[in-house]
Order: C-alpha cells, then structure tokens, then sequence
C-alpha cells in the first residue's frame, strides 16, 4: 500500500456530503418517520404475522442494516485480490466483531478449501514430520480464546497528516473474536521438537502462500491453530477453514488457510518480512520483526461517520487494544489532549482484546477535539502522533498507533484532523 | 456385561454420587494423541518450496540473465514493466537507490530486499500473480537473475544457480535491525501520565476534508440483500 498522495485519486467526492444537519435537541433522527406506525396508530408488523422459521435457514441482519458494511479505499490497491475491505468500527459497540464485519486482507484472493482435501503439514526440525486433515485437528484437545488482530498497516495512510475521514479507513484494519482450536504447542509435540529447533515458518495454502517466520517462544507460549470464530468454521476471508492465531502480534502472521508449518533454527527473512512489514525510519534503516502491536485506542463513535445528531446528553463510545497485555485504563480528552479524565470500561477485559470504554457527556453544541488514549498492564502508555513521529518518521507505513483526534463541530459533524 | 464389569459400573456410580462435583482439569503435560499421520518424503517434497537466505531449499535448476529476459517480458512486464519500473500501479521492482532515507523512498528487489532468497522465495511462491508455482525451475532461476540485473546487482552474463547463490551481494542487506522499541521508546511507558494542562492549548493543524481521499459510498458494495 502507498501514500494517496501517490496515486491518482479516483474519488473525490467527500464521503458524508448532504449528512443531516443537527437535529434539535428531543427531536427525531433525520430519516422521516411514517406516522402510521406511531402512536396512537398500530403498525402492520404489530397486526400481521411475519415471515415463519427456516425461511432465513442461516439468518441475515435487518434489512434495514445493510449499510453496515466491510468498505475498501478503491485507489489504494492495483487489484481487489490484493487488497483490504475495512471494520466498520463505527457501527458496532461491544468487544466482539460480527464474522461478516471482520476487516479483509488477502495476497491472492479468497482461497476456497474443500474441507475434505484440506491438510496441514508440520515439518522441519522435528523428530517425526505429520499431516493432520481437519477431522484430526478437531479431535486434540480444544481451547477458547478472544483476541485483537490488528494489521501492521491499520493506520497507516495517517502518517503524512490527517488523510481520510471516517474510522472505519483510519482505524478499521482491526477486529476481535473468539477463535477455537487447538494450540500450536500441543501440535508441536505431536511431531516432537529437535534441540536446534527456534522458529517456525507457517505458510498459507492460498495463490499468495503467504509465509512468515516465527520464534519458537511464541509459538509454544499462547499460539492458536485456530478453525472456529464466534463458534462458528472461520470465514472463508478469513481462512477457511484453518488460520494461525499470534495473539497481540500484526495481522500478517496470522497466517490463513494454513497449509504448512516448518520448524527450522533461523529466521527465513521471507519477503513479507523484509520488502514488506518492516519499518523504515528516517534514516533510511529498517526496524524488521517488530511483530507486537502496541496499544492503541480510538473514539469509534462520534466520528466522521458517525456525527452527532442530538445535544444534550450524549455517550462517547471507543474500543482500545494492546498486543503486550491487558488494558488497564482509557483516558478522555475533549481538548485535543490538554486535559484528561478515565473513561468508563464495560464488558470484559481480556488479554490482548478489545476493551470497549464508554464517557457520558451533556452536550451544548460547543466545538471538542476528541481524543482517547490507551495505558496497559505494562505501564504502556499511547502516545501522540508527534511523539511517534519523532522516533519512527513518516515512512514506516507499519505500526501506527499514535493518538487520534476528532474535531467535533457546531452542527455536529465530525472531522479527522491533526492538532499542535 | 460381566459380572466384573458391573461391579466396577456399581463402584464408579458409587464413587460419583458420593464425591464432590469436581471438572475435569486442563492437563498440559506432553501426551501423543496418537492423531495424525506421518508425512512421507515425497508428500513433503511437493509443498517443501520455501528457501532460506543461505540458499538452504533452493531448488536444482539455473537460469541465465539472457533468458530471465525472455521469461521476463513474457509474464511479468505486463505488471511489473519493461525495465521493473511498474506498469501503472503494480508493485516497481528496479530502480529507487538511494532513496530510502528521502521523504519518498521507493522500495524495490534492488533498494530494499535483504536478501537474493527473499526475492527468489517470493517469487516461487506467488508470481506470476494469478498463475502461481507455474514456472520452471530453471525459469525461475533466470527471471530473478534478470530481475537482478535490472537493479544492476548481477551483470548481463550472469548465471543463477545453487553454486552462484552466494555470489550475490544484495545492497541494503545491512539497512535492517531487529526491533527495539522497548529501548528507543522507553519514554512511552509512564505509570503516572499527565492528566492536566499537559500542553498548551492545541490548535488544528491539519483537515482530512481538505485532502478529501475518502471514498465516496457509490464505490462500495451494498450490504447482504
Ligand atoms: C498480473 C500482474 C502481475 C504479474 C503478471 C506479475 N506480477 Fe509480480 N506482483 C504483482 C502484485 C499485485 C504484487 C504484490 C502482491 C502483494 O503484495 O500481495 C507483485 C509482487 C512482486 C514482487 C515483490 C515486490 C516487492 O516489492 O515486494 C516481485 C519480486 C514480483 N512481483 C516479481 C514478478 C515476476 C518475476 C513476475 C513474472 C514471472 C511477476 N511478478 C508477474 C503483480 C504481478
């Protein structure tokens, strides 16, 4: 992916032109309603029996929410089957990410595996090289976990200055579910480790083969080889039917539709870990394997897609992450970071997940330069673009998890913008 | 059931009536569960592709610059360009020297890529995009041969093989360190962060609606019908 000052902007239209203005405080949304469903009137739904049970066999949300959708950045990419489709983060509360809603990053398009065919092979430096078809993999002994996977990319075109408005493109290469499978180190002992063994290359049975290499401590620490999300077989976008879960490292060792694990004593300095998912500094030196996600929070609603459409009472609503551990404290700042207090968090607090944060606020209309920030249980603070900026530059691409502002206006409407 | 068994049925349903309800633990001690089969020489050879920057897993085979051109022009220009210099926005394979510590650096086999096995590796596996493991092995000796000289790493009578791996020197092998933000960036650990005045009051600095890259929603598919 490149800088948009690159490449040809094909879309110039800004994304919320004609958005409703604010509406008066205890008046309805902007969509007109229909009176005949109000009271004193009974609606039809109300008077007519509905649709009966097996007709929505595997069931879709309303269709009154079809605008809640994965969006892509069409100049960002030469061709959709290398590509990225994005959380609409803005749309959703809680911790857990709908399987359908979960954003997309594929090398060589969706790889669609007869189940029956699939096979994982684990070789290497091990004392007895196997091959698990799936049923073999859901016989050994099972764990649930719920985790981030954030790609090293999220936030990425927000190097340069403020580049796209809305937190879906900004933040939306993030989503959090429940994986079920079993761990990579039972596997790992099924085959039996040589002395020499200290990383793995897992590699993907797609037309990318995406492959990457990983420390042996990792790997036998709290790796999933992972087949269910949210109880369900994974999402053919998201491996279909197998994946390998790195809890709080980048997306890009996640490795999909996991066809191939080798057990070796050296990195294998792949071309995803080189040409790609290092981090290029100012000096023109790159940092390689930094495959921890820092923590980092964001504001998900009010945002640019999502204004505020009410004053008076409202709720700030956000989601923070952190890759080395637990989230222990969100802060607030409604003036682009001068002050602070700690939001509220609700839901559970698991290790390397999504936390959702809550801060309740009475609304008068005046103009706020939102910001949240996220600490963890090591003492990691998220810290301000400009502070990253002045260790990392503005070329890494990777690993952006500086403080993000949104300036929220008279009538409501919410830009991204960068402050100093 | 023998009468044996039905007495141990007997003592079990005694012993599980009486006991405390107790769940089973997670045993994490090494077990073989006897699951899954073991993976034959010939199976591992098929899938086996991967090569590390020592040229361990490089494959037999050579290829020649001259024919890395052929190869080249055939299935890879139509993307990457005539010279690697990128056919409208496919990925640009050649030129950018020097370019790494500019405010546009331009990443490419020859400004970037470590090592010869991290473009050799990578091309095996996935190019041409679309048509993927579809060369040759000599095919794909000669294409990265080419693709080198392109970057002006190999000259023109160059010939790639296992026994000249070693002979090329990639220029940013040593532009790479491993991570270490936990020493660079210290300061971003802080058990006590500032919660009042902590700057002076901010102005805005930059508009995302003034660079005006965001999609418009005409672009984007519509949701589950
Ligand atoms: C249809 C267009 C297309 C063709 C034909 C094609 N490529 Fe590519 N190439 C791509 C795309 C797209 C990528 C990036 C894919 C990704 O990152 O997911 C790529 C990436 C690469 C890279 C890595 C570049 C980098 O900076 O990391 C190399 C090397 C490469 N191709 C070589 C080749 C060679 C050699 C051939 C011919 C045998 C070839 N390509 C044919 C589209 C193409």
């Amino acid at each position: 992916m490149t800088q948009p000052t690159d490449k040809k902007r094909t879309t110039r239209r800004r994304f919320l032109a004609g958005a409703a203005g604010l509406a008066a405080a205890g008046a309805s949304s902007a969509r007109a309603d229909n009176a005949k469903n109000l009271p004193p009137n009974v609606a039809d739904w109300t008077r007519q029996l509905g649709e009966g049970v097996g007709v929505r066999a595997y069931g879709n949300p309303s269709k009154y929410e079809k605008h809640v959708i994965r969006r892509t950045v069409p100049w960002l990419t030469a061709t959709p089957e290398s590509s990225v489709s994005f959380t609409p983060l803005h749309q959703l509360d809680g911790i857990i990410t709908p399987n359908g809603l979960c954003f997309e990053r594929h090398h060589g398009g969706i790889a669609e595996i007869d189940p029956n065919d699939y096979r994982l092979m684990l070789h290497g430096l091990v004392e007895k090289p196997l091959i698990f078809a799936l049923d073999e993999l859901k016989r050994l002994p099972r764990v649930n976990k719920i985790h981030f996977l954030e790609c090293a990319a999220n936030s990425g075109m927000e190097w340069r200055g403020a580049q796209l408005n809305g937190c879906q493109y900004t933040h939306g290469m993030v989503h959090c579910v429940q994986y079920t499978g079993v761990t990579l180190k039972v596997l790992l002992e099924q085959a039996g480790l040589k002395p020499n063994a200290k990383w793995i290359m897992a590699e993907g049975g797609d037309a990318a083969a995406m492959n990457r290499s990983i420390p042996l401590g990792k790997a036998l620490d709290d790796c999933i080889v992972a087949y269910r999300m949210n109880g369900e077989m994974l999402r053919p976008e998201q491996g279909y039917p197998v994946r390998l879960v790195v809890p709080g490292w980048e997306g890009n060792v996640w490795v999909k539709w996991l066809r191939r694990l080798k057990v070796g004593d050296q990195p294998w300095f792949t071309r995803e870990e080189t040409s790609k998912y290092t981090d290029l500094l100012e000096n023109g030196k790159a940092r390689q394997f930094t495959f921890l996600m820092d923590a980092k929070s964001v504001i998900t609603s009010p945002s640019p897609q999502a204004p505020v459409k009410q004053k008076g009472f409202n709720v700030i609503s956000g989601l923070a992450w952190s890759g080395r551990g637990k989230i222990k404290r969100v802060d607030i700042s409604l003036d682009g970071g001068r002050n602070w207090r700690a939001a509220r968090i609700d839901g559970p607090v698991f290790d390397k997940a999504c936390v959702r944060f809550y801060y309740e606020l009475d609304w008068n209309g005046e103009e706020l330069l939102l910001q949240s920030r996220a600490m963890d249980d090591t003492g990691y603070v998220q810290p301000g673009k400009d502070a990253l900026r002045k260790i990392r530059g503005v070329n890494s691409i990777y690993h952006n998890n500086g403080i993000q502002t949104w300036a929220l206006k008279a009538d409501g409407e919410v830009e991204n913008v960068e402050v100093g | 059931m023998s009468r044996l068994a039905r007495l141990g049925l007997a003592v079990t349903l005694l012993f599980a009536l009486a006991a405390p309800v107790r769940a089973q633990v997670k045993d994490d001690t090494p077990r073989n569960y006897g699951v899954g089969r073991v993976a034959t020489p010939g199976q591992i050879a098929g899938w086996d592709i991967d090569v590390r920057p020592d040229g361990r897993g490089a494959p037999p085979g050579r290829g020649s610059v001259k024919d890395g051109e052929k190869v080249y022009l055939d299935k890879c220009a139509a993307c990457h360009g005539e010279f690697g210099e990128s056919a409208g926005r496919w990925p640009q394979l050649a030129q950018g020297k020097g370019t790494l510590a500019s405010h546009d650096p331009v990443k490419t086999v020859g400004s970037y890529f470590p090592y010869l096995s991290s473009v050799f590796d990578y091309i095996r596996r996935s190019m041409p995009f679309g048509d993927a493991e579809s060369l040759s092995n000599d095919e794909l000796y000669a294409v990265t041969a080419y693709v080198l000289n392109l970057n002006d790493i190999v000259d023109d009578k160059f010939v790639l093989s296992k026994e000249t791996w070693s002979r090329v020197k990639m220029p940013n092998q040593g532009g790479f360190f491993d991570d270490d933000r936990e020493k660079t960036e210290k300061a971003f650990w802080n058990s006590n962060p500032c919660m009042k005045d902590c700057r002076e009051p901010v102005k805005i600095t930059g508009h995302a609606q003034a660079v005006d890259v965001t999609p418009d929603e005409k672009t984007q598919k519509r949701g589950v019908e």
